[in-house]
């Protein structure tokens, strides 16, 4: 059986010269809820959208630096295997206003599984299941626009889950939500049974929800562990910007 | 916070509104079609066009007054209209002496005027009920049906989707800006800076949109990327016909081409 996500000795600098990742090896198996903590800037967004083929940007011929290898479900990431990676893994964008693009709720959940090449009849059947999995029923028609943050987020994902992913990779899923919104959020995230990589800094969440915390800093990995472990070093949590839960 | 105001669709449960939007986008090109090749002083059949698009406005429950009210738009192509009196040929209405100049008025000119007029006023109002009773995804749908190329359609999309995300982050930098633009306390102090200082904190507001968006842009295609976009534009295939909605098609085609060929054969 293979890993969902392994990644080896990966590293990646920004056009600017600037290092974002420093060696980073990660193994994840299969239906583990990790989180991905570190102040901001330590490069978390960054080693996302490795998973997702997105950097280094292969056909942009930009001149970034990366090494290493990154494999999801067993394929390795590269330009032939971009589709089915993107496929495979569900990224889930910060900002919703950024991952919501189409002019409505229906078209944009679509998006992922038209894009696979599905037929209408199967398109239509995981838009549903997708925003019932999200408990939005109802909204395929909405704009987008007129949509609450908490409503939006919540649509962001489900146009991830559309393309029924194996892993679903989510930057800040509660930053910018009111405490009801998170809530249902964490409850609705725990509900889902795919392998989960979560950026964070929100540890309450953490703790309830993920039960394996990998501190990320300076683009290096500081620590990875159980969350029960770490979250008692609050020296560690404290030397990378981080705060134990109340 | 965010605006709505952007948004010209008017929601209302009237047959207008329930009608096809293919249906809708191809009636209103034709009405504005017929309007324009309407031949110059062709006054009856301006009437009933006229009495076409009023039905319409009260059958659709947006009412004359609210169209009407939009339709001042018409009025800067009006303007545009205003030479004609003057330079075409014909019996002399009045003159007008500007200096050395002399202007001739003729009632030829001021008919074309008239039409042009009418024509343009007619055609704005006719679009303004197609964007007021149908819903803007709908419209593109309708766009791509008549064969608008979907890479077009998909931009239109985009556009109208982030418009408002622009103006609201507009309204939110104008916001900032307003915030912290107090009061000296001193007596006799000037608030409010010189012109030159205003207007180069605007430039760097506008500069700093312009960054944003840029960024967002960016920012939307990794997204697209992310679930599989490769330079295509895919979409559903439309929704079929309805008999109801081709019988509406074809009746309105044929009482406009009747109309226009009435006006062409009269006045022509």
């Amino acid at each position: 059986m293979h890993h969902s996500i392994e990644i080896e000795h990966l590293s990646f600098s920004y056009p600017d010269g600037h290092p974002a990742l420093r060696d980073v090896s990660l193994h994840i198996a299969p239906g583990e809820k990790v989180a991905l903590v570190g102040p901001n800037g330590a490069g978390k967004s960054t080693f996302l959208l490795h998973l997702n083929g997105i950097l280094p940007a292969p056909a942009a011929k930009l001149p970034v630096t990366g090494q290493g290898q990154v494999t999801v479900c067993g394929l390795p990431v590269g330009q032939k295997t971009l589709g089915r990676v993107r496929a495979a893994v569900g990224l889930v964008f910060q900002n919703p206003d950024d991952q919501l693009f189409s002019p409505t709720v229906f078209d944009d959940v679509a998006f992922g599984p038209l894009y696979q090449g599905l037929d209408r009849a199967d398109v239509e059947r995981r838009v549903t299941s997708a925003l019932a999995a999200v408990r939005m029923d109802g909204y395929a028609r909405r704009v987008s626009h007129h949509l609450s943050a908490g409503e939006k987020k919540r649509i962001a994902i489900a146009t991830v889950l559309s393309m029924e992913p194996e892993i679903l990779a989510l930057d800040e899923p509660t930053a910018g939500l009111d405490p009801r919104a998170r809530r249902a959020l964490i409850n609705l995230l725990r509900d889902l049974p795919m392998t989960m990589l979560v950026s964070t800094h929100d540890l309450a969440l953490v703790r309830d929800l993920l039960p394996r915390m990998v501190i990320m800093d300076e683009g290096k990995i500081v620590a990875d562990g159980p969350t029960d472990g770490l979250m008692k070093d609050g020296e560690l949590l404290e030397a990378h910007g981080l705060e134990r839960p109340a | 916070m965010h605006l709505h105001f952007l948004d010209p669709y008017q929601h209302r449960a009237s047959p207008v509104h329930a009608l096809d939007a293919r249906v809708k986008f191809v009636l209103t090109l034709a009405f504005i079609l017929t309007a324009s090749l309407t031949p110059v002083a062709a006054w009856p059949v301006y009437i009933l066009l006229l009495a076409v698009i009023l039905s319409v406005e009260i059958l659709s429950g947006l009412g004359v007054g609210y169209v009407l009210k939009r339709s001042a738009l018409a009025l800067s192509f009006v303007l545009a209209a205003l030479p004609v009196i003057f330079t075409i040929q014909g019996q002399t209405l009045f003159t007008l002496p500007i200096g050395a100049w002399t202007l001739t008025a003729s009632v030829e000119g001021l008919e074309r005027f008239v039409s042009v007029a009418l024509k343009s006023w007619l055609s704005v109002q006719a679009a303004i009920v197609l964007a007021a009773s149908t819903r803007f995804p709908e419209l593109l749908q309708a766009m791509r049906a008549v064969g608008i190329p979907r890479l077009l359609a998909a931009m239109f999309g985009l556009m109208w989707r982030y418009l408002f995300v622009l103006v609201d982050e507009a309204m939110r930098l104008m916001r900032a800006r307003a915030a912290r633009s107090g009061r000296g306390t001193e007596a006799g102090s000037r608030s409010g800076g010189s012109v030159a200082w205003r207007a180069r904190v605007a430039g760097g507001m506008a500069g700093s949109l312009f960054l944003r968006a840029f960024e967002r842009s960016d920012r939307i295609y990794v997204a697209m990327l992310s679930r599989g976009y490769d330079g295509e534009v895919r979409a559903l295939p439309l929704p079929p016909f309805t008999g109801a909605g081709r019988l509406s098609l074809a009746a309105g085609l044929a009482f406009l081409g009747l109309l226009l060929i009435f006006g062409i054969a009269f006045w022509g």
